[in-house]
């Protein structure tokens, strides 16, 4: 009678530690999320600068500089032109990135589909020459295009600095589609020309939405590289065509004004909300279907 | 509607993929280009649909002649290997797809019959990617179907799916062909799958139609070696026409006195003459095996039988029958397929048997072709 009644006590005397590793909690805890972590590093490193310049966005600056923290204010935000020619340059650059995004995009598109799709003599050289604007230092390219357009005389301004960005956004956009058109199946264009698409509709109803999410990448790419850029279009602007990024270059010379914040930071919180926008159709799309 | 492809070929480059080629599909028939991977039997498809243009020849539906048109422009639906569904579409809109670009705007009843026909109404709203491989063979069928084409072309169409999967499909598509009564032509590698499935085979090798007819037809009675390793197996005897008698062909095994017999009408070759080389088959299903020892028994109602005695080298089994592979003087392997009914504990490796089979299940094939064209090694 004795076994039953001492081997609960016994139990009850092991069972509630099972052998655990050596170390504290918060280092256990460490080991469990160090990826979590690091992940999270990775992501505050990227948009720490992003975070400084949209909280200098609200700063009071003493002085004509805005490196230093003084004043909460909203000054900037209500009066987002008050300083001379800002907004200005902002329009010119808005102008030339559509432009740039729309030229580039069409022609980029064509290439990608004729290198990705055709055989013809001369197309490896056009493969490999179409990553040569990659690959060339901008400061190169940005001279020899200055030189170019200076010994055949044309006027600098808006078109020599639309013809520098169309010529730069190219290589991107065929890089992007060409990816994207090369993983297409042939059949499905071939199974709609059998199922009654003529070459028109065979294009809009399948190859065009097939490859969109391409073509709509290196569209974006284009904008992006084109309202950015300051090197190429410093040596080929015209004395009264001054691109934001233009814009920014020489007033930091000067002092750096607040609205130069609230455009950076304007352009960025659009940037996310193209994103999020993006992802949240996509992600409603996939709960219907 | 009938189709008939005159003198149709095709060349890429310098490898000529089809053979001009002479065929008609008559209306309504299921239709299979059965043939090993390269031999021009897609190629051929791919003519019929105005996906590949032909080099030389010509292809008539009916009465018309379709060789100009384009795809787009001919009464013909393609089920392609591998569906080639529309990635960004729902099967709905996939199914739609044809109907609509011929001009028809109200297409949602047709497309819940088609969708219902294939057994697949619940999945209308879904993308091709949420389907599993036999579902999307389906919405490819379903598809293609809804256009009421005069001829349905069928690449491959099982050919992605699993053996049980296909087994069944096959028994679906002949319901399907039998349930809309239009022509299917149906490319295959799979020997058992067009002759489950189809009434009519050509069988093709190296861009050319090695022979056409019913499956049983090709099957009983092959006129080349290719056909005969290709679908099923055959053993193979070289042998030499000793005499006619009647409507008998007698021969003897080349280098032995092995005596075989077969109708005249069963040998391949034309106008076949005393002393001429043959390449007598039989099929492994046809032979009867028996030990040595009761070998003369029972002979009496076999006499006219073909006899050859030999050892047995290997026994499997295989469940619904026994295969043994059997060393004769006349031919080294000899294939042999018993019914599991009552075994003989004798037949076993090392055995002396003699194989007997009937002279009218025996066929003849022109020497002068490689006996081991069509088998697994010959592809090798």
């Amino acid at each position: 009678m004795s076994a039953p009644t001492v081997s609960p006590s016994a139990s009850a005397q092991t069972s509630p530690a099972p052998a655990r590793k050596p170390g504290s909690a918060p280092l256990r805890w460490l080991r469990r999320n160090a990826v979590v972590l690091a992940g999270a590093a990775s992501l505050v490193y990227l948009l720490l600068p992003n975070a400084v310049v949209m909280l200098f966005s609200f700063n009071k600056p003493a002085g004509r500089f805005n490196y230093e923290w003084r004043t909460f204010s909203t000054d900037a935000w209500t009066d987002p032109c008050g300083v001379a020619d800002m907004c200005g340059s902002l329009a010119l650059s808005l102008q030339i990135g559509l432009l740039a995004t729309v030229f580039a995009t069409a022609f980029g598109t064509f290439a990608a589909f004729a290198l990705a799709r055709y055989r013809f003599r001369g197309k490896g050289t056009g493969n490999a020459l179409i990553f040569l604007p990659m690959a060339m230092p901008e400061v190169v390219m940005g001279a020899s295009l200055g030189t170019l357009f200076l010994n055949t005389r044309v006027a600098f301004g808006f078109v020599t600095i639309l013809i520098a960005h169309i010529m730069f956004c190219l290589s991107f956009v065929v890089v992007a589609v060409k990816a994207r058109v090369m993983s297409m199946d042939p059949r499905l264009e071939e199974a709609a020309r059998d199922l009654y698409a003529g070459p028109v509709q065979t294009f809009l109803r399948v190859t065009l939405p097939l490859a969109a999410p391409g073509i709509a990448a290196g569209a974006m790419l284009s904008f992006a590289l084109s309202f950015d850029d300051f090197i190429i279009t410093q040596f080929n602007a015209g004395p009264s065509t001054v691109t934001f990024p233009v814009f920014v270059w020489g007033a930091a010379q000067r002092g750096v004004p607040v609205q130069v914040n609230v455009i950076g930071t304007a352009m960025f919180l659009i940037a996310v909300a193209i994103v999020l926008g993006g992802r949240i159709a996509s992600g409603r799309r996939r709960r219907q279907a | 509607m009938t189709i008939t492809l005159t003198g149709i070929s095709k060349v890429f480059g310098d490898f000529t993929a089809v053979h001009p080629l002479d065929l008609t599909i008559p209306e309504g028939s299921f239709f299979a280009l059965l043939g090993a991977s390269g031999c021009g039997k897609t190629t051929t498809l791919r003519m019929i649909a105005g996906l590949e243009e032909p080099t030389g020849g010509s292809i008539r539906l009916g009465d018309e002649d379709i060789t100009g048109l384009p795809p787009h422009k001919r009464p013909v639906n393609t089920v392609f290997q591998n569906y080639a569904l529309f990635p960004h579409l729902d099967v709905s809109e996939n199914v739609a797809f044809g109907l609509r670009r011929r001009g028809i705007t109200s297409v949602r009843k047709q497309v819940e019959e088609m969708l219902e026909l294939v057994e697949l109404g619940q999945l209308a709203k879904r993308k091709p990617r949420q389907l599993s491989g036999g579902q999307q063979q389906r919405v490819a069928l379903a598809r293609a179907l809804i256009n009421r084409p005069q001829v349905l072309l069928l690449d491959e169409p099982l050919g992605a799916l699993d053996l049980k999967l296909r087994r069944q499909m096959q028994l679906e598509l002949k319901r399907i062909q039998t349930e809309v009564g239009i022509t299917f032509v149906h490319v295959t590698h799979d020997q058992e799958e067009a002759m489950t499935m189809a009434d009519t085979v050509a069988v093709m090798n190296a861009g050319r139609v090695e022979q056409l007819g019913a499956p049983d037809e090709l099957y009983e009675r092959p006129r080349s070696t290719f056909v005969a390793n290709f679908l099923g197996t055959s053993n193979l005897i070289e042998a030499e026409i000793t005499e006619t008698e009647g409507e008998y062909l007698l021969l003897k095994a080349v280098g032995t006195d092995t005596a075989l017999r077969l109708p005249a009408e069963r040998c391949a070759v034309e106008d076949p003459q005393a002393g001429g080389k043959v390449l007598v088959g039989v099929r492994p299903e046809k032979i009867t095996l028996a030990h040595a020892e009761d070998a003369d028994t029972g002979s009496g109602k076999g006499s006219a039988d073909n006899r050859l005695s030999g050892r047995i080298r290997d026994a499997g089994y295989l469940g619904v029958s026994m295969q043994y592979v059997v060393d004769t003087p006349v031919c080294p392997e000899f294939s042999v397929y018993e019914q599991n009914v009552e075994r003989d504990a004798r037949l076993a490796p090392g055995a002396e048997v003699v194989m007997r089979w009937r002279p009218a299940h025996t066929f003849a094939l022109d020497a002068a072709q490689d006996a081991d064209a069509g088998t697994l090694e010959d592809s090798l």
